[in-house]
């Protein structure tokens, strides 16, 4: 905890430091037309307002930008030390596409930055679009799921993922604006708002004062659909539906762990159809499992604004075929696949009859088709990434194939509903790699000795018998050997976690992440010490490029390198949210 | 978070030999899996043992968490030694059962790895720490703690 706020309180520095004035939107922001948005210039001195000269395109800000600013005369950090001026202008919104070019000057300090205001398209290329987030998703994921899925002979594979026929594909850049690496909440930011932010900062810039919930705002997908269109909207995961990814479809906030506001946000906007975990923070205070600390009962809300409410897979398959619906499948967040479908183990016993993320995504499908106007729909696979931080690598990959079982629910969908662009991609990636097969057959007694690299490597021996897509086991004699490129302390065990989630770490009094000792006397485990700082209780975000493939109208627009916060700009152009 | 909230859950089906261990004393002892009668999507019901034994002093094991605030005088008790994940950024992602220890008077740290038995008076129901904020549904007051 006290480490997010170091971080905050050094990226907010860096901010200040590393120009004269910063300017919100940053220099480079791509911005919707007719799109809300705040404008901020923070300064690095304390200047009176007649020493500030703030002109757009030549002109006086305020006639460019249609307002007025709030002039701050010090704004001040946590400590009330006093960081500059400030100038703050909300809800600034542009007609006119075009480059903008913002002028700052006040006493010694300038800045310039320069926008790209872009309409879109007249006409929609497509009524609906459905958005798969996989959470770090990564190509190693990808690769894995297809070996263990559906198997290999002789080099080529006995089968193709969903995924794996999209038809458009583009690397995309996942780094955000303090830092190469990044995190899921200004990630999935830049996707769902066309602008890049800090780590943990959702619908926002993150400006340098501390409240969390005062930054630039920046509108969301779910905002402008509002705004422009009468389409649906729906957001299914298999994480609290609070957690960053999801809740980068509808909030403002710098801080992803301000969860409760952003059960609010929720409701704010509404979406026809919200499923996932995280109930916790839907029950009103005083009612026991609840993370709120107010007394705001958001089931009551939710259902009195004619939701229909399911807690578990069962109720899922009564609900009402269509209308708005809620489920919440888990107080936390829900279950992995290889979990609920196979071992049991971690929460499951406590939530026996959770749905799934093929169940979830086809239950969203039938409501939200159901508007002729059409719909958006995210849904996220956010496992492969909470597995994936651990190495638990059998249950990471197990929900990479769940996830791209949604795929195909979503592609069968399209087959009747043309008109739909499927967007399948990742938040970031992690550093994960399948480097070869893990074969208990091997001779030797370390289990370094019965990794299989290159010709050695051969082929896995999973099954699957039952044709589900899944392993029939997953601790199979020759399995994938699946390693990480960065990792704290911890045991190798060269096996699949049976017990339970693999938990690599645990903390110290002095704070630092150790291995845990409860993998220490698994046969043939060793303390692999680790390569990023001790404060670190998991394997990090990777900085590598993640892959992006789509399929159906507008598709093709997805191509070469691009950034994440270029991707919005296909969706709203798909959509004619600009026009 | 999932690490933290699975790896502490997980405790009812691997509970540490250590811990199935009776407590030295003859005061009433609770278990991590006795907390509650009902856990659903829509809330907990504490168990009719906590109700019972709710204001008498009780004894229960498990492991210290690392302080929330080394100001903080009290600390977290877990089920499992706790990992936390990188973004566990506030009291809200801890597990549901966990128990808040209030200690009488201060004691030295412990490993996180080492069983320890507190003796408190327990205390169920929502409660805010006035001077942290933090959440607590269960509470063990005027506590004090021996390892195992």
């Amino acid at each position: 905890m006290r480490r997010f706020f170091a971080a905050l309180a050094a990226a907010t520095a860096l901010c200040g430091t590393a120009h004269a004035a910063t300017v919100y939107p940053l220099d480079r922001a791509t911005i919707l037309v007719n799109s809300p948005f705040d404008f901020k210039v923070e300064l690095d001195s304390v200047v009176s307002p007649k020493d500030l000269k703030v002109t757009v395109n030549g002109a006086s800000y305020a006639d460019a930008l249609g307002g007025s600013a709030q002039f701050v005369p010090e704004e001040t950090d946590k400590k009330g030390k006093v960081l500059g001026s400030a100038l703050i202008l909300r809800g600034v919104t542009l007609a006119k596409p075009g480059k903008y070019t913002v002028a700052v000057k006040a006493g010694g300090e300038t800045r310039s930055v320069a926008w790209d205001v872009y309409a879109t398209a007249a006409q929609p290329k497509a009524k609906n679009i459905i958005f798969f987030l996989g959470d770090g998703l990564s190509v190693a994921h990808r690769t894995a799921a297809r070996i263990m899925s559906r198997g290999m002979t002789e080099g080529k594979a006995n089968g193709r993922l969903y995924m794996d026929d999209l038809d458009r594909m583009a690397f995309i850049g996942t780094s955000s604006t303090g830092s190469i690496a990044t995190d899921s909440a200004n990630t999935m930011s830049a996707y769902m708002t066309g602008h890049k932010s800090a780590v943990n900062a959702l619908g926002v810039y993150a400006d340098r004062t501390p409240p969390s919930q005062d930054d630039p705002k920046v509108e969301t997908i779910a905002e402008a659909l509002r705004r422009a269109t009468k389409k649906s909207i729906g957001v299914v995961t298999t994480s609290e539906v609070e957690d960053a990814t999801p809740a980068a479809v509808v909030s403002h906030t710098r801080r992803r762990a301000d969860k409760a506001d952003i059960v609010g946000m929720f409701y704010g906007v509404k979406p026809e159809v919200l499923m996932g975990g995280g109930s916790a923070y839907f029950l009103a205070k005083g009612i026991p499992g609840s993370k709120r600390k107010d007394g705001k009962d958001y089931i009551k809300l939710f259902k009195d604004a004619g939701y229909a409410l399911t807690t578990s897979a069962a109720e899922l398959e009564k609900a009402p075929a269509s209308g708005k619906l809620l489920g919440l499948y888990h107080t936390g967040n829900m279950d992995v696949a290889l979990d609920r479908l196979f071992l049991k183990k971690d929460t499951v016993k406590t939530f026996p009859d959770q749905p799934g993320l093929v169940e979830m995504t086809q239950a969203a499908l039938d409501r939200l088709s159901k508007n002729p106007e059409g719909f958006f729909l995210m849904v996220e696979g956010a496992s492969i990434d909470k597995m994936s931080h651990p190495m638990d690598w059998e249950r990471a990959i197990v929900d990479t194939i769940e996830f791209d079982k949604a795929i195909g629910a979503a592609r069968a969908f399209v087959k009747t509903h043309p008109d739909t662009l499927i967007v399948v991609t990742g938040d970031h990636t992690h550093g994960i790699s399948v480097i070869g097969t893990i074969d208990d057959d091997k001779p030797g007694t370390e289990m370094r000795e019965k990794v299989g690299i290159y010709d050695g490597a051969g082929f896995p021996n999973y099954e699957d018998k039952n044709h589900d897509l899944y392993p029939d086991r997953v601790d199979v004699s020759r399995r994938l050997a699946i390693f990480a490129a960065d990792f704290p302390d911890h045991y190798e065990t060269f096996r699949p976690k049976m017990d339970g989630s693999f938990s690599p770490t645990i903390k110290n009094e002095k704070g630092d992440y150790v291995a845990n000792e409860a993998y220490k006397n698994v046969p043939g485990a060793v303390l692999r010490i680790g390569n990023i700082p001790k404060f670190e209780s998991t394997a990090v975000h990777a900085v590598d490029d993640v892959v992006l493939q789509a399929s159906g109208p507008g598709a093709e627009a997805f191509k070469g390198y691009m950034e994440e916060s270029d991707v919005y700009r296909v969706l709203a152009d798909v959509f004619a949210l600009g026009k | 978070m999932p690490l933290s909230r699975r790896a502490a859950l997980r405790l009812i089906a691997a509970l540490p030999l250590a811990l199935a261990a009776v407590p030295a004393a003859a005061r009433e002892t609770l278990t991590f899996a006795e907390l509650y009668g009902k856990v659903g999507v829509l809330g907990l019901e504490f168990s009719e043992k906590v109700k019972r034994l709710a204001g008498e002093r009780i004894a229960m094991l498990g492991f210290m968490a690392p302080p929330l605030k080394a100001e903080a005088q009290f600390f977290v008790l877990t089920s499992v030694p706790m990992a936390l994940c990188p973004f566990c950024s506030s009291d809200a992602d801890w597990p549901d059962n966990i128990v808040v220890v209030y200690l009488g008077k201060k004691q030295t740290f412990v490993q996180p790895s080492q069983v320890i038995e507190v003796t408190g008076k327990l205390e169920y129901g929502s409660w805010t720490d006035p001077e942290t904020g933090f959440l607590s549904l269960l509470r063990l007051r005027d506590a004090t703690y021996r390892t195992v």
